[in-house]
This record gives C-alpha cells, sequence and structure tokens, in this order.
C-alpha cells in the first residue's frame, strides 16, 4: 500500500477510535453538570452522589479522550505536511484557538471539579463542572470550525501558492458550520444519554440501587430525547445543505446514478453497482427524496454521472484530467442509512422510555430495560457512520475543490513509517480499549458507594529496596 | 516588529511555560521510583501534581496548534521530519495521562505498580525527546529546497542532540525534586531537597558541557554572542543560587531558581534560532525562517487579538487553581489519585 491510503487508514482509526470517546464527554459533562446543579438547588444528597457516580465514569472516558485528542492535532504534521502547508494559515487559527479557548478551560477546571470537592465553595465548585461542560461545548466548535472548512471552504484567497485567511468572519459564519455543529452537539447529548440510561437499565433490572438509578434514568431519557431530536432536525438542515454545496456526496449517500426523476423517490435499500454505474435493485419511496432535499413535493436531484461531468469542467484544470470525483459509493450510502437508523432507533427508544415512566411502568417493563443495555451502542455507532458519511463522502476532495487527499500527504514520509505507527497506535489503542472496559465495568459493578480510600492501607512497593 | 516575530516570541514563551510548567510534573512523575520507598509515598508524590499536570500539557498543544497556526510551513516540515521522534513523544503521553487516573482504580498493589512504571518512562521519555528534538533543530537537519526535512539517523541522534536531551530532562527532575520539597510534608520533603541539592552538581555539569557543546557545534555564539553569554552567566547564578536555598530549606526560592535555569535555557534555544525556527544543515538558503514560513498578515492579526484577549483569562484562572491547592499534600488527607 501506498503512503497516501496508509495515512488514510491511520487517520480513520485515529479519529474513529478518538471519537468514541469525545461525544461520551461531552454529553456526559452536561449531564453531570445538570445533576450537580439539582443537588446544589435542590440539597438532595442523591443528586450529589449521582454527580460522584456517573463522574467516575466520566473520568475514565475523559483521559482517554484527550490523549487521543493529541494524536490528531500532531497527525496534520505528521502524515499531512503538504496539506499543512497549503491550508495552515486558514486551518491552524481555529486549532490553536481551541487549545487556547478550550483545553485550558477544561484541563484547569477538571483539576479544580475532581480534586475540589472538599476545598471548593459548592457554587465555585458547581462552576467548575459547568466550565467543563462549556470547555467541551467549545472544543467541538472550533474543530468543527476548522472540519468546515475542508467541506466547504470560505473566507480565504489563494496566494503564494496556498490558501490564505482573508475573512475570519466568513471562517465562524460558515453555513456548514452551523448544520455540522449542533448536529455533532446534540449526537454527543444522545450518547451521554444513552450511555446514563443502559447502565441505569442494567441496574434497575439487578433491582440494585432503585432510587439512585431511576433518577438517573429520568434525566437521561429527558437529555435522550431532546438529544435524539435535535440530531434528527440539524442532520435533516444539513443534509438540504448539502445538497446545494456538495451534491456529490449527497448522490453517493442517495446511490443516484443518473438524474432523478422530479419528484424524486428515496432509496430505502440499493443493490449498488459501482463497477458498471447503477443499481441492480431499489426500493423505493416515491416522493421523499425531493421532500427531504427541498422540503416539498417537487424537484429533482442530479446523478453521479452527470456531476462527474460537472465537477470534471471545473476541476480538472486545478487536479489534472481524468480524476475520479466519486466517492465509495456504497460506504457513502450505507453510512448514511445506518447512522439514520440508529437516530430513529434513538428518538423511538426516549419516546417509549419516557411514555413509560408517565405511567409510571419503567422499572417493571424488564422487556424494555433489557433493550435499553445495548442499545448504548447506538450513539456511538450513528456518531461514527455519520462521520464516515462525512468524510469518506468528501473523497477525493480533503479540501472541497481546491486540494485532493492526494496531494495532501507527506512527500518525506515512507510507507513503512506510516505503516509502522498504525500498528503502534493499534496496539497501544487495543490496550486502552480494554482496561477501559474493565474499568467501567469494575465501578459499574460496584455502584453509587462512596469510594474509600485505598490510602488507608500501606503497601510495600515489590520493586522496591528498602532504605533507598 | 514584524507581527511573525511576534509570535516567534509568543510561541518561544509558550514552550518556555511548558518546560517550566510541565518540567517539574514531568521531574516528579520520574523522581517517583526511585525517592518513594512504597506505593504511599508514591501516591502523596502523585497527588502533589495531580491538579496541575493536565494543564500544563494544554502549554504543548497550544505551542504547536500556535505553530501550525503562525507558521505553517515550520509545523510541517518539523513534524514530518521528526515522524518517529513524534510517534515516541505521543505514545509517551498517551500511558502517562490514562496512567494517573488509572493507577489506584484497582486496589491492588501490582496493578497501581505496573501503571506507576507507565508514570515513570512517560515522564522521563517526552522531556529526553523534545529535548532531542529542539537542541537537533538547533544544530541544523538536512532540510531541502521545498523546505521537506529528509533526517538519517545521525542527524537526529548525535552527541550534541543526545547531550541537550539529557541536560534538559535533568533539569526537570530536579525542578521536580524542589516542587516536592516544596509541596510536601515530612519524609518526602527531607528526601527530594536532600536528593535536589546532590543533583545540582551534576546539572550543573551537564550545563557546562552543553555550553561547551554548543560553542563548538552550532552557531548561536556567533549569532548573538552577548545574549547568549549573559543568559550563560543567569543560568550559573540560577542553579548555583538554586544550591544555596536548598541548603537552607527555603523551598520557595528554590524551586523558583529551578525553574529559572529551565526558562534560560529554554529561550538559549529559541534566542539562538531567531530569526530562523529551522536551520538546513544543507544550505543556509534553506533555512526556516519567520520570514518565509509564516501566516499572512491578516492570518496572524486575527491570531493576535485572540491571544491577546484570551491569554489573561488563562494565566487568571491558572493562578487561582495554583492558589486553591496551595497547601502541602500528606498522607492524612484524602488522596484522590
Amino acid at each position: 500500500m501506498d503512503t497516501v491510503m496508509l495515512a488514510r487508514i491511520q487517520f480513520a482509526l485515529t479519529t474513529i477510535y478518538h471519537f468514541f470517546f469525545v461525544p461520551l464527554t461531552i454529553g456526559l459533562a452536561f449531564i453531570i453538570a445538570l445533576m450537580q446543579t439539582l443537588y446544589v438547588v435542590k440539597k438532595n444528597e442523591i443528586y450529589k452522589k449521582m454527580a460522584k457516580f456517573w463522574g467516575h465514569l466520566f473520568l475514565i472516558n475523559f483521559a482517554v479522550g484527550v490523549v487521543t485528542g493529541i494524536i490528531q492535532e500532531f497527525q496534520f504534521g505528521m502524515n499531512w505536511s503538504d496539506y499543512s502547508r497549503f491550508v495552515g494559515d486558514v486551518f491552524g487559527a481555529p486549532l490553536a484557538i481551541e487549545a487556547l479557548l478550550a483545553f485550558f478551560i477544561e484541563s484547569t477546571f477538571i483539576g479544580l471539579w475532581i480534586f475540589g470537592w472538599d476545598r471548593l465553595p459548592k457554587k465555585v465548585h458547581l462552576a467548575s463542572i459547568w466550565l467543563v461542560s462549556i470547555g467541551t461545548m467549545l472544543s467541538g466548535f472550533w474543530i468543527l470550525t476548522a472540519n468546515s472548512f475542508m467541506q466547504r471552504p470560505v473566507g480565504y484567497e489563494i496566494r503564494n501558492g496556498r490558501a490564505e485567511m482573508v475573512d475570519f468572519h466568513a471562517l465562524i459564519t460558515n453555513g456548514q458550520l452551523w448544520v455540522e455543529f449542533p448536529h455533532v452537539i446534540t449526537g454527543a447529548l444522545c450518547t451521554g444519554a444513552f450511555f446514563v440510561a443502559g447502565i441505569s437499565a442494567y441496574n434497575l433490572l439487578k433491582k440494585k440501587h432503585i432510587e439512585f438509578y431511576k433518577k438517573s434514568m429520568n434525566i437521561a431519557l429527558i437529555i435522550g430525547l431532546i438529544g435524539s431530536l435535535g440530531t434528527a432536525f440539524s442532520g435533516h438542515a444539513q443534509a438540504q445543505y448539502l445538497v446545494k454545496t456538495q451534491p456529490m456526496k449527497m448522490a453517493a449517500a442517495e446511490g443516484i446514478w443518473e438524474d432523478t426523476p422530479d419528484p424524486a423517490p428515496w432509496s430505502a435499500f440499493a443493490w449498488i453497482d459501482t463497477k458498471n454505474q447503477k443499481n441492480k435493485f431499489e426500493l423505493n419511496i416515491p416522493y421523499a427524496l425531493s421532500y427531504l432535499s427541498y422540503s416539498k413535493f417537487e424537484g429533482s436531484l442530479k446523478g453521479m454521472k452527470t456531476l462527474q461531468a460537472e465537477y470534471a469542467k471545473k476541476y480538472d484544470r486545478i487536479v489534472g484530467k481524468g480524476t475520479n470525483y466519486i466517492p465509495p459509493v456504497k460506504t457513502t450510502y450505507w453510512s448514511f442509512r445506518l447512522m439514520v437508523g440508529f437516530g430513529m432507533a434513538m428518538i423511538l427508544l426516549s419516546m417509549i422510555g419516557l411514555y413509560l415512566w408517565k405511567k409510571g411502568r419503567l422499572e417493571q417493563s424488564s422487556r424494555f430495560l433489557k433493550f435499553l443495555v445495548p442499545a448504548i451502542s447506538f450513539p456511538f455507532l450513528a456518531n461514527t457512520f455519520g462521520w464516515v458519511m462525512t468524510e469518506v463522502g468528501r473523497q477525493p476532495w480533503t479540501v472541497f475543490g481546491l486540494m485532493t487527499t492526494a496531494d495532501a500527504v507527506s512527500p518525506n514520509v515512507s510507507a513503512g513509517t506510516v505503516l509502522f505507527s498504525i500498528i503502534m497506535y493499534t496496539l497501544i489503542f487495543t490496550i486502552l480499549a480494554g482496561v477501559m472496559v474493565y474499568l467501567m465495568v469494575r465501578e459499574i459493578k460496584r455502584g453509587p458507594v462512596e469510594h474509600q480510600d485505598a490510602n488507608s492501607t500501606v503497601s510495600i512497593d515489590p520493586f522496591s529496596k528498602a532504605g533507598v | 516588529m514584524e507581527l511573525s516575530e511576534i509570535w516567534f516570541v509568543l510561541i518561544s514563551v509558550l514552550f518556555i511555560g511548558f518546560f517550566f510548567l510541565e518540567g517539574f510534573d514531568f521531574g516528579v512523575g520520574m523522581s517517583t521510583r526511585f525517592l518513594a520507598r512504597n506505593q504511599k509515598e508514591r501516591t502523596v508524590m502523585v497527588n502533589a501534581i495531580g491538579p496541575f499536570w493536565d494543564a500544563n500539557e494544554v502549554w504543548l498543544i497550544t505551542g504547536a496548534g500556535a505553530i501550525f497556526a503562525a507558521f505553517p510551513h515550520w509545523y510541517a516540515t518539523m513534524f514530518s521530519g521528526y515522524y518517529l521522534l513524534m510517534l515516541a513523544v505521543l505514545l509517551s503521553l498517551i500511558g502517562r495521562g490514562v496512567a494517573f487516573e488509572y493507577r489506584r482504580k484497582v486496589e491492588d498493589a501490582r496493578w497501581t505498580n505496573v501503571w506507576d512504571w507507565v508514570i515513570f518512562f512517560g515522564s522521563m521519555l517526552p522531556p529526553f525527546l523534545l529535548g532531542v528534538l529542539f537542541t537537533s533543530m538547533l544544530k541544523g537537519v538536512p532540510i531541502h529546497k521545498d523546505m521537506n526535512m529528509e533526517a538519517g539517523f545521525s542527524d537526529v541522534i548525535n552527541i550534541y542532540s543526545i547531550w541537550g536531551g539529557l541536560t534538559i530532562t535533568l533539569l526537570c527532575l530536579l525542578h521536580g525534586l524542589t516542587f516536592l520539597s516544596l509541596k510536601t510534608e515530612g519524609e518526602i520533603r527531607h528526601r527530594s531537597a536532600a536528593l535536589a541539592k546532590k543533583l545540582v552538581l551534576a546539572v550543573f555539569g551537564s550545563l557546562v558541557v552543553f555550553v561547551g557543546l554548543s560553542w563548538l557545534m552550532t552557531d548561536i555564539f556567533e549569532a548573538r554572542p552577548i545574549l547568549e553569554l549573559i543568559i550563560v552567566v543567569l543560568i550559573v547564578l540560577a542553579v548555583g543560587l538554586s544550591y544555596f536555598f536548598i541548603s537552607n530549606k527555603r523551598e520557595g526560592m528554590a524551586f523558583t531558581m529551578t525553574g529559572l535555569g529551565i526558562v534560560l535555557t529554554v529561550s538559549s534555544i529559541f534566542v539562538g534560532l531567531f530569526p530562523r525556527v529551522m536551520v538546513s544543515s544543507l544550505n543556509k538558503a534553506f533555512n526556516l525562517t519567520v520570514y518565509n514560513a509564516s501566516s499572512g498578515v491578516y492570518s496572524l492579526k486575527i491570531m493576535t487579538i485572540v491571544a491577546v484577549t484570551i491569554l489573561p483569562f488563562v494565566l487568571g484562572y491558572t493562578i487561582y487553581s495554583y492558589y486553591v491547592f496551595r497547601k502541602r499534600v500528606s498522607d492524612k488527607e484524602h488522596l484522590t489519585y
């Protein structure tokens, strides 16, 4: 395999892994801040217990999120140096601002929160978890500002052979950013909510700490419904936006080869044949795609073949004749459907949960509770498929319309070096995942009890020689 | 002064801040392995840096981000050129970061011990590797006309860079020990002070050799002889005074002086570099400088406004957090990590 392919695999691997932890961090920080607010307002100790228990799980996850995030920042320079040279002027700024504005807040106030339970006044301590929550969202905002530039470059001019920033305001008002940011944040809320809901369901089934987990579940279900509905609406807005700005991505996500009839049907299932550029079988719902794309029951969409011709005319002079502008269609098509499917399932689950709660039947509905446990994975899967669709669907571009992925890679790094680092990351990630799951399960089994100090027992280190 | 020059200074400040702050928690991490007599003592030491290490690391992340934004060519050349070194830094920081959080999550001596080894290596390798990186950069690496760096083993790993890495590591260790004597009570406090007192001499010797090697193998004393000599004199003074303060049990001052030693040493590297950001060993014309590696004026202007607005707040709450956790740490209280 060549360096480009390996660098892409590494990017996919590290980003997907990193993005298991980020949404859970954002979602849980918000939920914990909410619980602690209830504690400070209602003065009910159970909410303090909740903030502490979920806080323990949060910290186990937070640690991995932070350390895998550093890889992302360094990776642009290590694997994609020509990309960094070309867009650093524009792309670097949001990254630097993210560190300055968000990471410092997160890392300082997480320290104050963890170590401050007995040292800080209640309200200051509450403020620190809210600042952590705000910090995680700000971090999301700035990294998505950078990502949105790659999806839809704005506020730049090509000078001296690179993209130079000319309008910062355009960067932060990028239409792409304002459909992407709410989508990611609401998705993150879902992740936190279904995590809390699933673990609570598991314990309610075991009839452990019923009062504690019931209260946790209520909060989770409300956030889950807000989050999943928000994700659906913002996702819909994003899709409509993409029809205008990245029609090829949407055509691939819908498996449209030829221009659609007017009104356009939506395919729920398609047997895609990329070699002959057609679908062997389609299960279509009439009118639906027109409505999804334009909010009315008319209008057609361009197919990939038409778009290929259009893109060739427009971009061949930048990237060379004969470039294939069609992304991996099957991956894009199925990622899109899986994302939407898991999203819909989450809306349904939150609604059923809230209904059962209202009827006072939640703890008795063991079938529903049993379903909530594996549903912890739904938001993680939806998040991952969402990013796969977004990033794979953008190929062959790194920066849409400006730079291809093949041109972005470091010219001075060998394939062997990249492969070696992939192996190292995979090794470390596997160990980390194992340890993390082990710790989470332990913590969950222990439940919301006051944690005893381990330092009351003196243990002699077998490696140290006495008297050193 | 041009904006790109200002950003060179700002980035220097970020890295100097990083080595000053994370320097002591690297030092504490390193010394856990031989200063602590048992796991309980090690726990006290780790908790002394508990609330700070994460924010300290952000100085590095911000420094790297600032290089990306202000000097994209510097960022691209350095990060791709030092690929394997960067990978090693990343892996060390990953291990170390989770180790703090996980070391006492299972109440089992072996479990904690394994993570404490990770903390040890994760605290020793980054300052060493970054020391190697910065000193080899100062000496010069093969950067071609197209700004890409193609370094062989000896371009990165040579006597000068290894000595540079060693010196930075020793400085961090010393800084960590004075921090421990300032932040702990009882046995650990005395033992760390006693070890720091011995270590000062080693640090001093290492610095003398480093200055000598710099004289022979780099051009920093040709480029700015007076300024560099002043810095060298100040380093000698700071390290000398740290010995004096440690001996007199003035722990706050001792910590300030070891910190000053780090600040001055790292400053000497950036002073020696300027206005270059990376030195080409092939041809002077291929050097990356603050002028040919920087972002456009508009971008720098925006970044300057943002930095000037946010930095006071960052410094404000950083100081607040050190104020909140100003007390000495001992095994008599609740230990979080």
